[in-house]
Order: structure tokens, then sequence, then C-alpha cells
């Protein structure tokens, strides 16, 4: 199995559902807590595993605004994998996820620079680096009904943008979807091989417009008067 | 496969349903509950509003839950003390209560209106209304009219629902989406799952906003809009269905008051007002019989358009022939309307005609065999898939009703009203056009209202005001200056308490309603008026009452703090007596269950009010000895009835919990809410589902309910008499209440246009344009709501600090860099803010998220939180009146119909800051912690139980490193 997410550029709002959701889930979750800095202060931050950058292309009245969600990638050729000293980063032979094994990581960032999408995050508390799980906490869960063992994200998203699921299985949602839609990777020229896609915005064709040509408003009221239409 | 470890202990949790209140959205959520904390909020995939999903303020609940801000006992400004100062005692719930009692008491058998009590952004309104008109007091309301009355009023004054909560676009089967105004929320889940199903089908997304961000961003068309203009861009889009015959003959002669004629003596009392006969029935011209008609009857064949004349000789002319004429006038031609709005010529046109063609070419058909309302079959319901929904960047400007009762023109022409893949209405609604209750206007001590404090006038003799036409109530709700005022004013009422105009009061409650500081206009000002005093060194609002769950700057001016709890905390109804849940296929309401044991010494508003009521005697709440009837809010509201049957909740009624809609009281439905995860849905059968003003099944269930006094047809009315009444008390050609003041006079004849009209909003016809040259608006973003949201620690990593957005182009030419600072002022005051620079914003407008700006200290946040540091609130700028204009009297900054609080109608100008400060202005002081509030953390570390890892196996290493 080659688990991910695809992630629809079409209907992303930017809302941050998925990102709130993520730090709720994990806070609890496997590799939580996940530390919160000055929350209350002048300089709030904190360990998140999916952030949204915003950005926009063109210019006005044209600009187009993109919201883009990012989190882990769980790359095939997962770099941050190959240079973690410690062993405590890799990829499950099973379904892919990548993950940071936590007793054993020292918190070095080597992993955070080997990666090019910004999945990576110290959690200063802690002292070691933490990321997306792909919800491994919840995607096996038998205590959780069926259509519950998803990524949080997954289940919370309001525009329902994001999909979980088998890439390497041709007839799942993922892969039927990044398929009709030309799903594409991000920086596919780094060479990452990442498993989550994103869907790119529908192009609508021009909408059509009613065509009854413009009459004189003399002729038009004369012929209206006349009209009979039953209550 | 890996053996995975157990993550988590699930029997140490508990699955819980209540419904979130991180904002007015009301979805259903699952709660896991581990040793009383929170694990995890998750939608209720079952919960009609939001079917699983949850944005990101519902998903931040935990925090919201251990908000370091939360009160936690109640308090009393400490005597000796200034109000505003922030020095406070704790008190025990018994000593807060045992003084306000007393105080209330004295006021009820005194003057009841002394008692101002007016709420925020509740969702009690049907509770804390009813207390108000069982106190006796006309000073309630919430907060409507500093939001949204515009949208509301407009739709309920047309077509029976409105935007919002009242209605729906058909997100199943629309085809084409129009978006006006609409910041990223109202409503929040809804319409995210709304704009993906339609997006999904290939339907086409337009939207209408200043700015291109949230839902604008996904939008398939995004039209950069000059603030304020909507209703001339609205308008515009009708003379071009007028001009193409793009307008549904059916629809209009069916169930709208099109066909009507109207009285065409100008000068005359009775100008303007429908021909009716000696039955008070209106008056058609029947074509094909030739001779004038009952309209209302069946099978008539009414004229649309022409001229005639009654037979008492008055010239009559249909409301659809008024119109044409209209509307029909080059002065609403897409070339002039461009010149206003800014939307080009062209795509005013090809917008107008692709809904057009959508509507009548695009038609859509279920087959479902209905009644109309005469008793005649229909084999199905035809559908003009062609949807809208607007919010406050139509409605808080002076224009919003006129703009908004354009945009339902516009709905109506098309025939999408009620219909399949339009705009439908939702239970309680549709109802009668206008709406029946009136507003109280007398009062007496100890004795409740005869109505309710709010209701909706249709004529001068509505209005409440004395023999001197000057106004009761303390906000000057339905008075000259604001007629159909129908979610009162909340954002004058301490204004005009200070001033003593119309009266002084002795005691303002406020409830969830942050008004020194968010909620509020021109907030330096407002914060003095609460500090000021009379000769004597009294207050002139002698005693205020805060009642909220978090620190907020107006909790900071309270002579008496009442702590409520947390939404996780308490029971609650959200009921369709108040603002429904519904959706248009089912009506629904819910409750919320406490999930959390509070830790504090709190208790939550609606137990105190029914409290309240009890220790003061209503009679709606007391038995004949005067003993308190209910044991708490919860039997209160399972037992009280409005009208025989039907009572807050509608679901589990009947002793046996059997009954839906309608039925005894049922002293488990708690319980039966709370086994059914919190909610009730009632599904409307096929047949009653469309079309429901002209639905004679569905009439005669919604009579049955109690939804509807009649089971008579509704009827919309583009052509309003009720506007006409005021109007022509303006003009002195009214036979009763007349305005006596030149400036009331003269605001009727200009606003009251029984037709939809677009006029330049107030303030900017009182500014000069080359001075204040930009529009600034405000929206909320999506991950925030108001002021409650902002302090949440996850929340606030994602928006700390508000900036003012402008155009980068724009900006550019001005010589302002990106993140630089500027003053920005208006005629009213002046701010000092930080600049962000985009594309996707108009022109000529600025913009800023609202309620991110905090003073300094509240809301548990640290003094230099870069909230109160850097962020700004834009209400600096905003005054509640309009500029000194030609009259001695400064007259509310609002719209002159509704008294909507107009604060998208600022206009400001933008210099360069060169003094280097590189932090927002004004300041305002540090807020003081209260007693009893610990430190904010600065570190957080949340988790309800230790986590448990998964380990990579050392085998794994070896071979695969």
């Amino acid at each position: 199995m080659r688990l991910g997410l695809v992630i629809d550029l079409d209907v992303c709002v930017g809302c941050h559902a998925c990102a709130v959701a993520c730090k709720q889930w994990n806070s609890s979750g496997t590799t939580g807590p996940l530390t919160d800095y000055d929350p209350y202060g002048a300089d709030p931050s904190g360990v998140w595993f999916n952030r949204i950058r915003s950005f926009e292309v063109g210019e006005y009245p044209q600009s187009k605004t993109v919201n883009f969600p990012m989190s882990c990638m769980h790359c095939e050729t997962a770099e941050c994998v190959t240079v973690c000293p410690t062993g405590a980063s890799y990829k499950r032979p099973e379904d892919g996820i990548v993950l940071v094994d936590q007793d054993k990581c020292m918190g070095c960032n080597y992993c955070a620079w080997a990666c090019p999408y910004g999945a990576r995050e110290l959690d200063q508390a802690s002292g070691t680096m933490k990321k997306c799980t792909l919800c491994v906490d919840r995607i096996y869960d038998e205590v959780l009904p069926e259509a519950e063992r998803q990524p949080a994200c997954v289940l919370t998203c309001p525009t329902r943008a994001r999909y979980f699921g088998d890439l390497d299985d041709p007839d799942s949602a993922v892969s039927t979807v990044v398929r009709e839609r030309g799903g594409f990777q991000s920086m596919p020229e780094l060479g990452y091989n990442p498993t989550n896609h994103y869907l790119p915005p529908r192009v609508q064709p021009p909408a059509q417009q009613a065509e009854n040509p413009l009459v004189s408003l003399q002729d038009k009221l004369k012929e209206w008067m006349a009209k009979a239409i039953a209550k | 496969m890996t053996a995975l470890p157990q993550f988590e202990d699930h029997s140490k949790q508990e699955k819980k349903y209540t419904t979130c209140y991180m904002c007015a959205c009301r979805c259903g959520i699952e709660v896991t509950v581990e040793n009383n904390q929170v694990r995890f909020i998750r939608g209720n995939r079952a919960h009609p509003v939001n079917q699983g999903v949850l944005c990101a303020k519902g998903n931040a609940g935990i925090m919201k839950q251990i908000s370091p801000a939360k009160l936690r006992n109640p308090m009393r400004r400490k005597p000796g003390t200034e109000r505003g100062a922030g020095v406070f005692e704790e008190i025990s719930w018994d000593e807060a209560l045992d003084e306000l009692t007393a105080r209330l008491r004295n006021i009820r058998e005194t003057d009841p209106k002394r008692l101002a009590f007016f709420t925020g952004r509740d969702q009690m309104q049907a509770l804390t209304g009813l207390w108000a008109q069982q106190f006796g007091t006309i000073n309630w309301a919430a907060h409507g009219g500093f939001c949204s009355v515009n949208m509301a009023a407009a739709g309920l004054y047309m077509m029976g629902h409105a935007f919002w909560e009242f209605g729906d676009p058909d997100w199943d089967r629309t085809k084409y989406f129009m978006l006006w105004g609409v910041a990223e929320d109202h409503a929040s889940n809804p319409i995210k799952l709304g704009i993906e199903k339609l997006k999904r089908r290939g339907g086409k997304f337009v939207s209408i906003n200043p700015v291109r961000t949230g839902y604008q961003a996904v939008a398939d068309e995004w039209v950069p809009i000059k603030p304020g203009t909507d209703g001339a861009l609205a308008l515009s889009m009708v003379h071009v269905l007028l001009s193409r015959e793009q307008f549904d003959w059916d629809f209009l002669v069916r169930y709208t008051n099109a066909p009507f004629l109207v009285v065409q003596t100008p000068g005359e009392r009775g100008d303007g007002m429908i021909l009716r006969d000696a039955d008070g029935q209106p008056l058609a011209w029947d074509n094909v019989n030739g001779g004038f008609v009952n309209g209302m009857e069946p099978d008539i064949t009414p004229a649309l358009f022409g001229e005639y004349v009654a037979p008492d000789g008055r010239p009559v002319k249909p409301v659809m022939q008024l119109i044409a004429e209209k509307y029909l006038d080059s002065q609403y031609a897409p070339e002039h309307a461009a010149k206003v709005c800014g939307v080009p010529a062209e795509q005013i046109e090809r917008l107008a005609l692709e809904m057009a063609h959508v509507a009548f070419k695009e038609t859509i058909e279920i087959e479902c065999e209905w009644t109309d309302w005469a008793g005649r079959k229909h084999d199905k319901f035809v559908g003009r898939p062609v949807s809208m929904h607007a919010m406050r960047g139509i409605s808080a400007h002076s224009n919003g009703f006129q703009t908004c009762r354009a945009l339902h023109l516009l709905q109506i022409l098309l025939g999408t009203v009620d219909v399949p893949g339009g705009h439908r209405a939702k239970a309680p609604f549709p109802r009668h056009v206008p709406p029946p209750i009136k507003p109280a206007k007398h009062t007496a001590p100890s004795t409740p209202l005869s109505s309710p404090p709010l209701g909706f006038p249709t004529m001068p003799e509505d209005l409440v005001i004395d023999d001197q036409g000057r106004p009761l109530r303390i906000d000057k709700a339905y008075s000259w200056e604001a007629p159909i005022a129908n979610h009162g004013l909340m954002h004058m009422v301490i204004t005009n308490a200070v001033n003593g105009d119309p009266y002084p009061i002795d005691t303002l409650i406020f409830f969830m309603a942050n008004m020194a500081w968010n909620s509020t206009m021109n907030t330096g000002d407002i914060q003095d008026m609460l500090r000021a005093k009379n000769d004597d060194g009294g207050y002139k609002i002698p005693f205020l009452v805060v009642v909220d769950s978090f620190h907020s700057e107006t909790v900071n001016f309270a002579d008496l703090v009442l702590p409520d709890t947390t939404y996780l905390e308490r029971f609650d109804a959200i009921s369709m007596l108040d603002r429904p849940i519904s959706d248009p296929d089912s009506p629904c309401d819910s409750i919320r269950y406490p999930v959390i044991e509070p830790d504090r010494n709190v208790r939550p508003w609606q137990e105190v009010l029914v409290d309240l009521a009890g220790r003061l005697g209503f009679p709606a709440f007391t038995d004949d000895q005067g003993q308190p009837k209910y044991a708490g809010y919860t039997d209160f509201i399972s037992r009280w009835e409005k009208a025989p049957g039907i009572g807050f909740l509608a679901g589990w009624r009947g002793e046996q919990g059997e009954k839906s809609m309608r039925g005894e009281p049922n002293p488990d439905q708690w319980e039966r809410y709370r086994e059914n995860q919190c909610f009730f849905q009632h599904h409307l059968p096929e047949n009653q589902r469309f079309y429901r003003f002209a639905n004679r099944d569905y009439l005669n269930w919604a009579k049955e309910v109690g939804f509807n006094a009649t089971a008579e047809p509704i009827l919309m009315e583009l052509y309003s008499e009720t506007l006409q009444r005021f109007r022509l008390a303006g003009q002195g050609l009214y036979d009763g209440p007349m305005p006596t003041d030149a400036q009331d006079k003269q605001r009727l004849v200009d606003y009251f246009d029984p037709l939809p009209i677009w006029y330049l909003s107030l303030e900017e016809a009182a500014v000069s344009e080359q001075e204040y040259p930009f529009h600034a608006v405000n929206q909320r973003p999506m991950h925030m709501y108001h002021s409650w949201d902002s302090q949440n620690a996850w929340l606030r990593q994602i928006t700390a600090q508000n900036y003012l957005y402008m155009n980068r182009g724009r900006a550019q030419r001005m010589g302002i860099a990106d993140e630089s600072w500027v003053w920005v002022e208006s005629h009213n005051g002046r701010i000092r803010v930080q600049v962000k620079l985009m594309e996707g914003c108009q022109e000529d407008t600025v913009w800023t998220w609202n309620a991110i700006g905090k003073q300094s200290g509240a809301w548990g946040l640290s003094a230099d939180a870069p909230e109160s540091r850097r962020g700004f609130l834009m209400n600096h700028l905003i005054s509640e009146l309009l500029p000194p204009g030609s009259g001695d009297r400064r007259i509310t900054n609002s719209d002159p119909v509704t008294g909507q609080a107009a604060w998208y109608d600022l206009k400001v100008k933008i210099t360069p800051a060169t003094d280097g400060a590189e932090c927002s202005w004004p300041e305002f002081d540090t807020i003081k912690p209260l007693p009893g509030q610990s430190e904010s953390p600065d570190e957080l570390r949340y988790q309800t139980h230790k986590a448990v890892n998964l380990r990579r196996s050392l085998k794994d290493i070896l071979t695969r490193s």
C-alpha cells in the first residue's frame, strides 16, 4: 500500500479546519503533546503538522487566490529518512507512512533541512522532531467505526477537499480522482516523489447567455399589455 | 505488518454529543471526553447542519475550554474605585443575585423601561426577549441592529423568508450561485459543503465582493465591486432582464403583487397605495374578461402592464408597469451602473444574461404531485436553478435594506424563490409578508408588555413613539429615525443613555456583548461615556451589569460581573422560536448538554434568568401563589408553552415523547434529545418541500404546528405599501401620525421608496470624496468569530495581528510600501496601523479582519500581545452619528429604514506614518488582571493521556537503514 492524501485546490477556501483538527488530534496522539510556546504572549507559536500557505497569482483584477495546505508528503524517496543519523526517521514498508520514532530521535533537525516541504518541526519541549503521522493512530483503530478510520484532517474538511487512500490501488478514490482531475505533485523536479497529490482548480467553459434581442421599450410595453397569464 | 500498540485506552473515554458554539452556525459535535477533559471534538456525521465536518473554530474548542480568560466568580466593582479601572472583589452568587434582584424589583415597580437589557452574539433571544417582555421593559434587543437586520427585514417584508438563518441556496440542485458581500462565514460549514457540491456538478459560482479571500478564492468569477454599490449592480441587472424580456411571467402573476393596481395621484392622500375594493381586497385588471378583479382570487388573468382608470376616476397602473418604467430608465443601464459600482458594463450585462439562461433554459423539474393554495393539482415542481446568498457586505450600509430588496427583486423576476435549485426557505419560514407581530409600546409598573419588545411595523401607527412623536425606546428603534428597526439599535444604547436622550436609564445589562470594544462604533468615546458622571458625582449610567464567560474589555467596565459557563458546560436550547438551524427539507432544532463539569463558581445565564424571573414574580414563571413554577432552565424549556402544545423544543413532545412539532410537554424531553445526539429533525414530505408560499399542504401544516396564524397563501410584495405609508407621512399626506421634524420628513421621502432603489450611502454623501477617497470595510476570518475566538491559544497562532489590506498597485502609486505604517483617517478620528498589500482587493477599498485587535491585558493575553500592540480596531474611525449636517440634530449613522449600523459606509484617507513608531495607535490602558485569575502559562503541552509511541523495530533499523 502507498497511503497518502489528495488535496483539491479547486475548493480549498483556506479555512484551517484541517490544520486545527490535526493539531487537536495529535495533541493527545501518538507523538503528543504538540507544544505551544508563549501561547498567550507576544510571540505565540507552536508545533503544527499541517500549515496552510495562501498566495496570489496574477494581477488585479484577474488575480487568483490559492490556498495551499502543506503537510508531510510521505515521499517515496524520503530524504528525511536517508539523512537521519539515529534511524528514528523511517518509512513503513507496509503502507509507506513516514514516521519519527520519538524514543530514538535526538532532535538534530537534519531531517528538517532535508525536507523541501517544511513538513518537520522540532518540538523544543520534547527535543524531538515531529510531523504528520497520517493519523496512524486512527486509521487502523478497529474500535473506531470504519468510516472514521481516516486522518482527522480528511474527516473534518468542510469543503471535502481532502481525500485519503491507497495510491497503489488504481481503483481507490484517491487514484481515481488524481487520474480524472489531473492531480499533480508539489515540486516533482526535486525528485522526492511525494505520495500526496494536489488537484488543480477546475477550468470552466464560459457560461451560456440568454439570447433575446434588445427591443424598444415602447413596442414591448404595448405587446406586454395584451399578454394574459392565469393566476 | 508491524503490530501497532494500543495508542489510547478507549475504555477510559466517553463520546458525548452536543452543539458547537464557536460561532452562530451551531454544528453538531461529538466530543470525546477523558477525565473530565476534552480529548477530541469532531463534527457529528448524522447532524443536518454540518454532516460530520467541522471548521477551524470548532476544532479549537479545547483551547476555548481551557482559556485563562475564563471568569471564575461573580464580582463587584470594589466600592470607592472608578468604573473601568478594573478593580473588582469577588462575591458570592447569593450576594450578587440578591443585590441585582433588589435593584431590578425597584425598577420594575416604578418604571420598568429604566432597565435596558441588550444581548450580543447569543442565540437565546426567544428566552431573553420573553424575559424582557415579562419584566415589562421595551428596552431590549439583541445584536441584529449592528449586524444584519437589513438583510432579515428585506426578506421578511418582500418574500417571506430571508438569507442566512431563514433560507438557503438549494445546494443539491442549483446550477448558478451568486454570493454577495459575504465574509468568510455566515453560514460557516453549510456554505462550504454546498460550494463543493455545486462545483463538482459543474455549476458556476460568482462572487461579488471587494476582496478575494475565503469563499471568493474558489469562485469561478470574482467581481471586485465598490462597497455600498451592490444595489446599483443588482438594479442594473434588473434593467437587463427587463430589456431582454427575461423574467418569469407565471411566477409574477401567481405569487407576487406584480399585477395589483397602484393609485397614481401624486400630491394627494392615497397616492401610491394599492387600489382595493370595498372589502379591502387588492384589485387587478383582467385582460381577458376586461374589468377589475380581486387580485387574490385564483383563475383570473390579471394584466401586468398598462394604464387604467379606477371606477372612482383615479389613474392606476399595475406594480409591474411601475417596475418596468422605473428600471428600464437609462439611469439603471449598465453603462451608468458601471460608473457607480466599478463593474464594467459588459460584465453586468453578461452576468444577468448568464443567470437568465440558467433560469429559463436549464430549468429543472421534480416529478411530484402537489396541490396549490387554490386546490389545483400539479404534477411537478418547476425549478429555475439560480440561487444567491448575501450577508453583511450588503447589510452593513445605510442603503442596505433597499439593496437587499433589489437582490430579492432579481430572484423573484427569475422565479427562483423556494423552487428546486433556487433559494429555499427554512422552517419556521416562509411566513406571511409582512410578519404580523407589532412591537410593544406601553410600559407600566409590574406589568408585562402586551406584545414582544421587537416586531414588524407596517404603518406609522405602529411606531414606538409618544404623542409628540418622540422615541419611547432608549435606542430610538421604531421612531421616525428608524421606523422599521426590527432588531433594535444596540449601537445607540450607551450614547443615548448617557445623553439622557430620550431619557436616562438606571440599569444596563449586557450579555455576551462586547460593547466597550468591538461591538460598538467609536470605541474610545464609548468607553469615556461609560465613565461619564453627573454633576452629583454619580455615573450617568448608574448601574452596569456584564454577563460573559470570559474577561472581555466590557467586563472591565462592569459594576457587577456575572460569570457564565462555556458552551461545553451547560444546557442550551437552539429553538425554532429563536434562530433556527433547520434546513430547507426539514425543520430542525437542537440542544446543548453539558459534557464537562465546570471547575469554578459559574452559572449558566439561562439558569440565572429563570431564577431572577422567579424572584421577581414574572407571571409566566410563577404560580398563583407567586412561587417560582420551574425548578430551573431545563424544566422551564420542557414545560413552558407559547401556545397549547408549542414549546421551545419541537422533538419528542407528548407525554410519551411520541409527538413531533406540537404536543404536550414531555418531562423526559431533554433525555430523548440526548439519546438522539442532541438534535431533532422532522422530514417534510416531498410534496411540501417547494413553493411553500403557495403550497396548500405545507400551509395547512405550518398553521397546525404554530408557524403561521393562518393557512392563507403568502404573497410576495415587490411593491411595499408599508414603505409607501411612511413615505406619505413624510409628504404630509397620511391620515395618521406624521413626523414634524424636517429631516425626518425628508428621509421618509428620499429612502422609503416602495420599490427597491439605490442611493449613495449617507456617510459617503456627507463627506468629501476628494478628502476621503477609500472605502474601509471589515471581514471576519474563517478561523475566528468576533472577539470570542481570537484569544484562543491555537487560533491566535494563525492570526494574532490584523493589518490594513490595500490593493498593491494603488498603494505603490501612492508610495506606500508593504508592511509599512500608515495613518488612516475618517471624519471621526484616526488610527495608525500596519499595511499589507495584495492583488485581490478592489482599488478604492481597504479592509481588515474584525475583532482581532484587543485592549491590552484583556482576554488572558499578555500586556504586550500583538493583538493590542500592533492589532487595531477600525471601529475607532466609525461614528455612531453621521457628520454634522444641515439640521441641528446629529442623526444615527444607520440605515434610515431599519436603523442597521452602517459601519461599512466608512470613508477614509491614508497617509504614510513618518514618526517611526512600530505599534498601532490609539493605545489603551492595560486592563488589570481579575481577582483569582491565575497567570496565563507561557508554554502549553495539552494532552489527556500519556502518548504511546510507535517504535521502530531494531531489526528494521538494521536491515533497512
